[in-house]
């Protein structure tokens, strides 16, 4: 199939950006969003234009590393996926595909596609972690878990901290990512030791990074690839106020 | 070159023990003068930078990702091993190193795998303190699943997801001592350079790939935990950006590489769809727990795969292999599969897959069961081809996987050259010929909580230091020469792309250098190699400059690495007259077209020896002795 494709190349952190438009036949439906940029990239080396700059590492939907708005939806329309798992036969013959970097205050664009996501590192280094010395653990059947709780805990860990729900938010909080991690160590026992400042550590460092407050439209969970429910962030709201009133 | 194993004296099962007793401490208010500097945070490295902090050295990690949290660790699916025998199924520590030796067709170090084993159980427990969210039975127990090459439930799971959760988990704890100052975390670093001064690794040259400054770090000590390096091949499993330059810029400073050929094809991928291919995703072995390969009887059956029955299908891996059915090693499965293919049964457009059917098991289980243990494989896979596995079988054919070889090291984990030590799947230690399922996870982690924390200790206390600053000429040799690379990578202004070498080294490794080799090939691989590695560098293509984000420099650093790797790689395999896990050669095998081993001559490691770039490597011998696995023809029938 042929595409039209107006995509955003932008120099470097400090140049203006802008869409640029470039035609691409040859589109075969079985093939990754992303390895369509690969085959337009090959088609610009070919052309000496410098190939577009975007992030990706695993391509299986797990790093985390991709992350863009494809028609101005983060990751592309189809829910539950990130854009490395999109594949084309999800578009049409001749349409026209916007792509897009995150657009979020504290992700700030480095080149093209690529913007600056370390923010939410800096959010786990202030409080994401249980302090479990190497060499100090129980043995693993010390502390049973029941099934479900453990489930629970599982899906909120499914975060691959890709920032497409900042990207989503209107007011670009990060409130679904703190909150996926913070669920996960509310509900295993092991985490209940830190639990207090854990919450308050991570809501400081994301305050001062300058992501927005959640107004709670919910599309941070519409557009999360691992569907991450915002049922967690209701658990961090009140893991937060236990907290505070402590 | 010498190469001293340091293999401690003793009974299998002390010499772990007894060895930490020897290692010379360093004493706690000592530690902060000492620094490490840990290359890769994956399982290795990000295990290996937090435990090393928790213990007060001085650390500073490297990873050339935006996050520390994206190493491609995060991609393991299936599970990871551990004796822990909560199945009261006879599993035990010797169990779990039998197994391993076996598996790996007696091409492994018994001490090291035996040490690998008896951590094994404390990594469970590790992880679980730190709240890796593991499957559990409705009691609250942890949950197991079975993996190829044991008859045993000992793998633990987190989904389809345990790598991620394993790797958050030491990522998290690697956070923890990232915001206490403990360890200074340099993303968006790649290492070009390792720097050795008066024989000994001090330091590295990295590149900041965002503004391209080319920097200096200094250090006691290198860890290098970078992975492995089968993008060799172009089509992996690999993430895109997962490279073997670290490794091999320090094999060219004199690190020995151990058994390069050592390449692992893993059974069950999904085939390749077309000319658009950029890398193979993988679908967990723990597939075979419930999943029965199959292909039709007969090559021309065209009939949907679910209107054939019974009779007309060929179950070729419960058929050969009896006692392990679908859960052979993975070495046998992917030869069988090639095999089945060969021979015209293969299945799909290409003929180039066979069936993996879950029709049995949705029927036994019901399709709420399989899909809790497999349901994000099962959506990848949708995702990818369009087919709902519950309706229909999967297809899916080998792909290489992971690299038993690496960088030649000792029972301390450090290489050739002193002070550099090398962690997870970058070195060659534990898994012989053949690695079995989720025991790279095992090992990973294995290396980087429970192995360096002792043992770059006992080499920091031994003494001998020097004082060194990045003011040192080997500084600024080392970035001269990197610097160099990328200039001269940056002139050439040729017409191909870097991903066309990389496309033609692939399809030359993958078919001479792949599941099967033969002498004739092999030679002609080698040829081939230098061939296109001289047109590689008289005519890329790498548009920009050194001073920016240029992910084509990067892309034709790797490549340029990789075309030399891979003739190192095809030497290997040629020099190795036999048949033995991932390595087959066609010229050894039995009747049965098994692989045959010949132990009389070939049970070595090779280590290879750089030697300059217009001169052949050296390989030298470390002799393997099997004091408590006998080594007998691996069979799995
Ligand atoms: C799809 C898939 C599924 C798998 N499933 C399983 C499983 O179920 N069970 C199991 O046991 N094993 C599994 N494996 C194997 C296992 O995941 C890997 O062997 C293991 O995770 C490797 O860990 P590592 O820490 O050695 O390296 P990696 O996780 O590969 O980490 C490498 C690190 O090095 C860094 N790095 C590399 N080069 C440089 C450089 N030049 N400069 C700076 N940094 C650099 C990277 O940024 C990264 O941080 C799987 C592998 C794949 C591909
Ligand atoms: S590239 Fe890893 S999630 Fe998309």
């Amino acid at each position: 199939m042929k595409l039209t494709l107006k995509v955003w190349r932008q120099k470097d952190a400090k140049s203006k950006g802008d869409f640029k438009t470039y035609e691409l036949s040859d589109v075969s439906p079985d093939m990754s969003f992303l390895e369509m940029i690969d085959i337009l990239n090959e088609k610009l080396i070919d052309s000496k234009e410098d190939p577009i700059a975007f992030d990706h590492d695993c391509r299986e939907g797990i790093c985390g590393s991709c992350g863009l708005y494809v028609n101005g939806r983060a990751h592309g329309l189809k829910r539950g996926i990130t854009v490395c798992q999109l594949h084309m036969r999800s578009f049409n013959d001749g349409e026209t595909v916007w792509i897009e970097p995150w657009r979020a205050k504290p992700f700030p664009v480095l080149k093209d596609l690529i913007v600056d996501r370390s923010p939410l590192d800096r959010i786990m280094q202030a409080g994401g972690f249980i302090s479990a010395r190497t060499g100090s653990a129980p043995d693993a059947h010390a502390v049973l878990i029941d099934h479900d709780t453990a489930e629970l805990a599982m899906d909120a860990a499914a975060c691959i901290g890709c920032g497409a729900c900042v990207a989503a938010c209107k007011n670009a909080s990060a409130m679904l990512f703190v909150s996926a991690k913070v669920s996960q160590f509310a509900l295993l026992p092991q985490g209940h030791p830190e639990r207090e400042s854990r919450v308050l550590a991570m809501v400081a460092q994301m305050d001062k990074e300058g992501f927005g407050s959640c107004t709670n439209t919910g599309a941070c969970e519409a557009e999360c690839p691992k569907s991450i429910s915002i049922t967690n962030i209701a658990r961090l709201n009140r893991e937060y106020l236990k907290a505070v009133i402590k | 070159m010498k190469l001293d194993s340091k293999i401690p004296d003793g009974h299998i099962s002390e010499k772990w023990y007894k060895h930490r007793f020897q290692l010379k401490l360093v004493n706690p208010a000592n530690k902060r003068k000492y620094s490490a500097i840990v290359v890769g945070t994956g399982l290795a490295g990000a295990s290996a930078a937090a435990s090393l902090a928790e213990l007060g050295y001085n650390v500073s990690a490297f990873c050339y990702q935006d996050s520390a949290r994206r190493a491609h660790s995060i991609a393991a699916q299936g599970g990871i091993n551990a004796a822990k025998n909560y199945q009261n199924d006879g599993d035990s520590v010797y169990r779990l190193f039998y197994d391993t030796v076996k598996g790996g067709d007696y091409r492994a170090r018994e001490a090291n795998v035996h040490r690998l084993a008896e951590v094994s159980g404390n990594i469970i427990d590790q992880c679980v303190a730190q709240g890796v969210p593991f499957a559990r039975e409705y009691s609250g127990y942890l949950d197991n699943r079975s993996f190829g090459g044991a008859q045993v439930s000992r793998t633990f799971y987190a989904r389809g997801q345990t790598g991620q959760q394993l790797l958050l988990g030491a990522y998290s704890s690697l956070s923890k001592q990232i915001g206490l100052g403990n360890v200074k975390m340099f993303t968006r670093h790649e290492m070009v350079e390792l720097v050795v001064i008066n024989g000994r690794a001090r330091g590295i040259i990295a590149r900041d790939m965002v503004s391209g400054k080319i920097e200096r770090y200094v250090a006691d000590a290198v860890l290098l935990c970078t992975g492995g390096y089968g993008n060799v091949y172009y089509l992996s499993t690999n993430a895109k950006g997962s490279n073997a330059t670290a490794i091999w810029r320090a094999y060219r400073k004199g690190a020995a590489f151990g058994n390069p050929c050592y390449v692992q094809i893993h059974p069950t991928c999904i085939p390749v769809s077309g000319d658009h291919q950029s890398k193979l995703t993988l679908m967990s072995e723990s597939l075979r727990n419930d999943g029965k390969v199959w292909v039709p009887k007969r090559g021309d059956d065209t009939r949907n795969p679910s209107d054939i029955p019974e009779a007309d299908r060929d179950y070729f891996l419960e058929r050969k292999y009896p006692s392990f059915g679908n859960l052979v090693p993975r070495d046998v499965a992917s030869r069988n599969s090639k095999q089945v293919c060969d021979e015209g049964k293969g299945v799909g457009g290409s003929k180039l897959a066979v069936y993996l059917d879950f029709r049995d098991a949705i029927s036994r289980l019901g399709k709420p069961k399989i899909e809790e243990r497999y349901g994000n494989l099962f959506q990848m896979y949708e995702q990818i081809t369009a087919e709902d596995p519950y309706k229909t079988p999967m297809r899916i054919y080998p792909a290489v996987h992971y690299t038993m070889g690496g960088l030649w090291v000792d029972y301390n984990l450090m290489s050739t050259i002193p002070g550099l030590f090398v962690l997870g799947e970058a070195n060659f230690s534990d898994h012989g010929a053949n690695r079995l399922g989720a025991s790279a996870l095992m090992q990973g982690l294995a290396d980087g909580y429970f192995v360096i924390p002792y043992t770059l200790g006992g080499y920091f206390a031994e003494g001998g230091l020097d004082k060194v600053t990045t003011e040192h000429e080997a500084f600024q040799a080392a970035e001269n020469e990197a610097k160099g690379r990328l200039d001269r990578l940056l002139s050439i202004n040729g017409t191909k792309s870097v991903d066309y070498y990389h496309k033609a080294l692939g399809k030359i490794m993958w078919d001479n250098v792949g599941m099967s080799r033969n002498a004739k090939g092999l030679e002609e691989a080698i040829k081939k190699i230098k061939e296109i590695r001289e047109e590689f560098w008289q005519n890329v293509r790498v548009l920009g400059a050194n001073e920016e984000i240029n992910q084509s420099l990067e892309k034709a650093g790797r490549v340029a690495d990789y075309m030399e790797l891979g003739e190192l790689v095809a030497k290997d395999a040629l020099q190795r007259n036999e048949s033995c896990g991932g390595h087959f050669r066609e010229e050894y095998q039995t009747e049965e077209n098994e692989a045959r081993r010949d132990d009389e001559n070939f049970s070595y490691v090779a280590a290879w020896e750089y030697k300059g770039d217009d001169a052949e490597p050296v390989m030298h011998k470390e002799p393997l002795q099997f004091e408590y696995v006998k080594p007998s023809q691996r069979s799995y029938k």
